[in-house]
């Protein structure tokens, strides 16, 4: 549906995730590294859980629709347990390699914190989900049609971007609580993090009925934003304290 | 959600093969796609042309006058694709539409329901520079000062378009285009559809510009200079067919000693306003289902009864445009490159359109300014005399001095006045009111069955249309066996079987093995397209049938027949043919040697290479990558806006979040 819609589309689900890159991550080779890392071992997890999906499509019968639909469900719910394992493979890769950072670096502790860390990997795994949930309809988005011939919604690319959005954003926050939670040993909370996926993409499944689906994903985003913020050690007083120093600085200026 | 399934029924049988689920999502491919494309010449170009990546533009289906009006002024979203009924496609509208800014392509639906009383997309006066007649050549009859040949012929096919033409020949796929129309375009009590509308994009990009001289320069430079090159267009080539009723050396090129022939010539082509599509019953297929069957009336005689002078039997093709198969037939003679010359030429008879005569009479045409010889005066008239022997068929020349018509045999004139005729089933101008065009099918030639019989037995019935072709037939076989000084004792074993002529018809008609009738367009030749044209190919095996012998060679022998001594390769030709099916299926091939043979037919411009000749065809055919079309929807253009807005708004939330992190983080 020609240029506009595919930067449009492009910018709505990477610019957050870029602006993050390039305004955190990327001064820091060590916090590339880990998003890399982080990247990859997502990919990881989508390679095995869609070849699992891949046999199972195979060996099964392609005219039942209801047994397709069922195999699509049953593939998603696999997926998302298989990413959050590899979560935290990755979060005890991680954990290994500190005590070696602190060894190699100038200071007495470790160059990067735990949190610094839980961060970047969620944000590696956000923006890899983020590009293959996105970059097929991306180039679809180029060509002069939009979906909608066969009665499909014509808001498609659009939720698509917003939606893709959302998980990026979710995957980094999953990622900063995952990681506090594996810290303090508070097992309860990756039971959450891991129920909240499973809701997130059982909520996905409801398109196209987008009313139902976006909504909700971006409520959840918000409550796990908030939740981060407090798991990270903000507070309400450092947010204050933010406001009052541009305020001073504002003034000073 | 019933609806959804519907159309997810409908439209599923024509999605092609695509790529990604999503683009299944959004994109109707459309199979049959029949396009107009660009022909050039010496010094313009014709035809249509698309944008190098498609014309895109919103469907509407123009019905009544006020959907005229839509499209062209008042409509809010142009471009349109415009899918035009068969009733608005003349020149009135096209001028308008081409004349247009708002029209981004147009889709013709070609039925006939609708259909006008006449419809010839041809010139008025077909090849007028390239015929006979000339300022230094009978300046009063040139250019149809005289007699306007084809008064109905509105000359679309001659204008230039910038935008794409496509033709919609299947029912199933335009009933598709008018479901997307319905459900999104339709006007509502007046106002306009709201968006997402259906759209259409065309492609039918073509390499070619200007003319033939501009390409030919681009093609050669491309072929001398580049690693890869790119040709932009081909000259229109395919071959000629002839035969003789004495076998002539093939290898003893110029003149032959002692060899007067008649000649008996049709044309083997036709074309239309789209590419590819030239059903041309009236305007060629009758021509060459009479000669065959002339052929097949004269033959047994002339090898009983030999008369002293040959007959020379040939089909041009390639006659639509300038007279490419004569010109090169006639250049070849005059450089002694060819098996006759002009010297051994005697008369020559022509046929042209006879199949809509419908019980009247036949029209002998003959060249006034010859005439004004004597001793081609009289020769003239007595070929005249030997065509009017026969009772049964009244055949007449026109009462007023007027031209021939165009005809190959204007091109023998160029070289040399010889006497000829041309017959015809018109006096002044053509019958055929869809001369030239995709409407000149079976059903203009008025060939029907009654109803209730089967294929195989309408392959053998006697329909009218064929009778009356038979007997003019027999009549021209007659005549050609006295113009070669045969006996009239032997005329009565010349005649034309109707049973022939009507299994020849179904050259015309659809065929269980293929999907319509066979196109008569002369193509590319063997350069771009393999051997030869399958027309061409089935006229010179049904030669071959007709007047070949059946020989015992096996067939190595029959591929390499000089290694024989009793057979010889100069004279004939050899095929090897599957043979008939057998009642097991089998089949017993066997060796038939003939006196066929094929000759190029490629103007004598591009021997020459002289590409802006005014004297020879000039005509090539474009290249081009793809052509295509398919329909989709498309969304407002506030929807599209809208989204980089959204953009904006996240970015500067972003970039003012990300400066703090310090602060909200550091402890």
């Amino acid at each position: 549906m020609t240029l506009a819609v595919f930067f449009g589309c492009a910018f709505i689900a990477f610019g957050p995730s870029f602006a993050l890159f390039v305004f955190t991550i990327a001064k820091d080779p060590l916090r590339v590294i880990i998003l890399i890392a982080g990247a990859f071992f997502w990919l990881l997890s989508l390679l095995l859980s869609s070849l699992v999906w891949f046999i199972a499509i195979k060996a099964s019968n392609s005219q039942d629709l209801t047994l397709q639909r069922g195999l699509l469900i049953f593939g998603v719910f696999f997926s998302v347990l298989l990413q959050e394992v590899f979560r935290f493979a990755y979060y005890r890769l991680l954990r290994k390699a500190t005590e070696g950072l602190a060894a190699i670096s100038d200071d007495d502790g470790s160059a990067i914190s735990v949190r610094q860390m839980a961060y970047v990997a969620g944000l590696g795994f956000g923006i890899m989900s983020g590009a293959f949930s996105m970059i097929n309809i991306l180039s679809d988005s180029l060509g002069p049609g939009t979906v909608g011939i066969f009665g499909d919604s014509q808001y498609y690319f659009i939720t698509a971007a917003l939606m893709t959005l959302a998980l990026t954003l979710l995957h980094t926050f999953w990622g900063v609580v995952f990681f506090e939670g594996c810290e303090k040993s508070r097992w309860w909370v990756i039971a959450a993090v891991v129920s909240l996926h499973l809701l997130v993409a059982g909520l996905s499944l409801l398109n196209p009925l987008y009313e139902g689906s976006l909504p909700p994903v971006y409520v959840i985003t918000l409550a796990t934003g908030v939740w981060a913020f407090f798991s990270s050690g903000g507070s309400l007083h450092s947010l204050s304290a933010l406001c009052t120093r541009r305020k001073a600085e504002g003034e000073s200026s | 959600m019933s609806v959804q399934l519907n159309r997810v029924l409908i439209y599923a049988d024509f999605t092609g093969v695509l790529c990604s689920s999503v683009e299944q999502k959004i994109y109707v491919v459309l199979n049959e796609t029949v396009p107009c494309v660009r022909l050039l010449n010496a010094t313009h170009q014709i035809g249509c042309q698309s944008s190098i990546s498609g014309d895109t533009g919103v469907l509407h289906v123009l019905e009544t006058e006020s959907d005229l009006d839509w499209i062209l002024s008042s409509g809010p979203h142009p471009p349109y694709m415009v899918i035009m009924e068969t009733a608005f496609f003349n020149r009135s509208v096209m001028m308008r539409m081409k004349n247009s800014s708002r029209v981004a392509g147009v889709a013709v639906i070609i039925s006939k329901t609708g259909l006008a009383d006449n419809f010839s997309p041809h010139t008025t006066c077909p090849n007028q520079n390239t015929g006979v007649y000339s300022e230094s050549y009978g300046s009063d009859l040139a250019n149809c000062n005289g007699t306007v040949w084809n008064p109905l012929g509105n000359g679309l096919s001659y204008e230039d378009f910038s935008f794409p033409v496509f033709a919609l020949k299947d029912e199933n796929q335009t009933q598709v285009l008018r479901k997307c129309y319905e459900d999104h375009n339709q006007r509502v009590n007046g106002s306009a559809p709201q968006y997402p509308l259906c759209a259409m994009q065309l492609f039918s990009h073509m390499h070619a510009v200007t003319d033939t001289v501009t390409c030919m320069r681009r093609t050669d430079l491309q072929n001398r200079f580049s690693i890869n090159p790119e040709v932009l267009c081909d000259p229109l080539s395919d071959f000629n067919v002839w035969t003789s009723t004495r076998p002539l050396n093939n290898s003893a090129k110029g003149h032959a000693a002692d060899e007067s022939v008649v000649i008996a010539a049709t044309r083997l082509d036709g074309r239309s306003f789209f590419w590819e599509q030239a059903p041309a019953a009236e305007g060629t297929v009758s021509g060459i289902v009479t000669l065959l069957a002339t052929i097949q009336a004269l033959y047994p005689v002339t090898q009983e009864a030999p008369p002293p002078r040959n007959i020379f039997f040939s089909f041009f093709q390639g006659e639509a445009f300038d007279y490419i198969g004569s010109s090169k037939m006639v250049y070849d003679m005059e450089k002694n490159d060819f098996v006759i010359d002009m010297n051994n030429v005697h008369s020559m008879l022509e046929i042209g359109q006879v199949g809509l005569r419908s019980g009247r009479s036949l029209w002998m045409h003959s060249d006034p300014v010859s005439r004004q010889n004597k001793s081609v005066d009289t020769e003239v008239s007595e070929e005249e005399g030997k065509l009017s022997l026969f009772s049964h068929l009244t055949v007449d020349h026109p009462s007023v001095s007027q031209p021939l018509p165009p005809s190959s045999f204007q091109r023998f004139l160029r070289a040399r006045r010889i006497p000829g005729l041309v017959l015809a089933d018109h006096n002044t101008s053509f019958t055929n009111r869809y001369y030239e065009s995709m409407y000149d099918d079976a059903e203009n030639l008025n060939v029907t069955y009654p109803p209730g019989l089967t294929p195989d037995e309408q392959l053998v019935y006697e329909t009218d249309a064929a009778k009356s072709l038979a007997e003019v037939a027999t009549l021209v076989a007659r005549s050609l066996y006295l113009q070669a000084g045969g006996e009239e004792k032997n005329l009565n074993n010349i005649t034309a079987d109707p049973k022939i002529v009507t299994q020849e018809h179904h050259i015309s008609s659809p065929h269980d093995s293929r999907p319509g009738p066979p196109q008569f367009y002369i193509g590319l030749g063997p350069r771009v397209h393999g051997p030869a044209h399958s027309v061409t190919r089935f006229v010179q095996y049904i030669l071959a049938n007709l007047t070949g012998t059946v020989t015992n060679l096996t067939e190595s022998q029959c591929q390499n027949p000089s290694e024989l001594s009793t057979e010889n390769k100069d004279l004939f030709s050899y095929f090897w043919v599957s043979g008939p099916a057998s009642v097991n299926g089998t089949r017993e091939p066997f060796c038939v040697r003939a006196s066929v043979r094929l000759s190029k037919a490629v103007s004598p411009a591009f021997e020459l290479l002289e590409y802006g000749s005014r004297n020879y065809s000039t005509w090539t055919e474009s290249r081009w990558k793809s052509i295509r079309a398919r329909i989709f929807l498309v969304a407002s253009r506030e929807l599209e806006v809208m989204q980089p807005a959204l953009v904006e708004l996240t970015e500067t939330k972003q970039k003012n979040i990300s400066a703090k992190t310090e602060i909200m983080f550091i402890k």
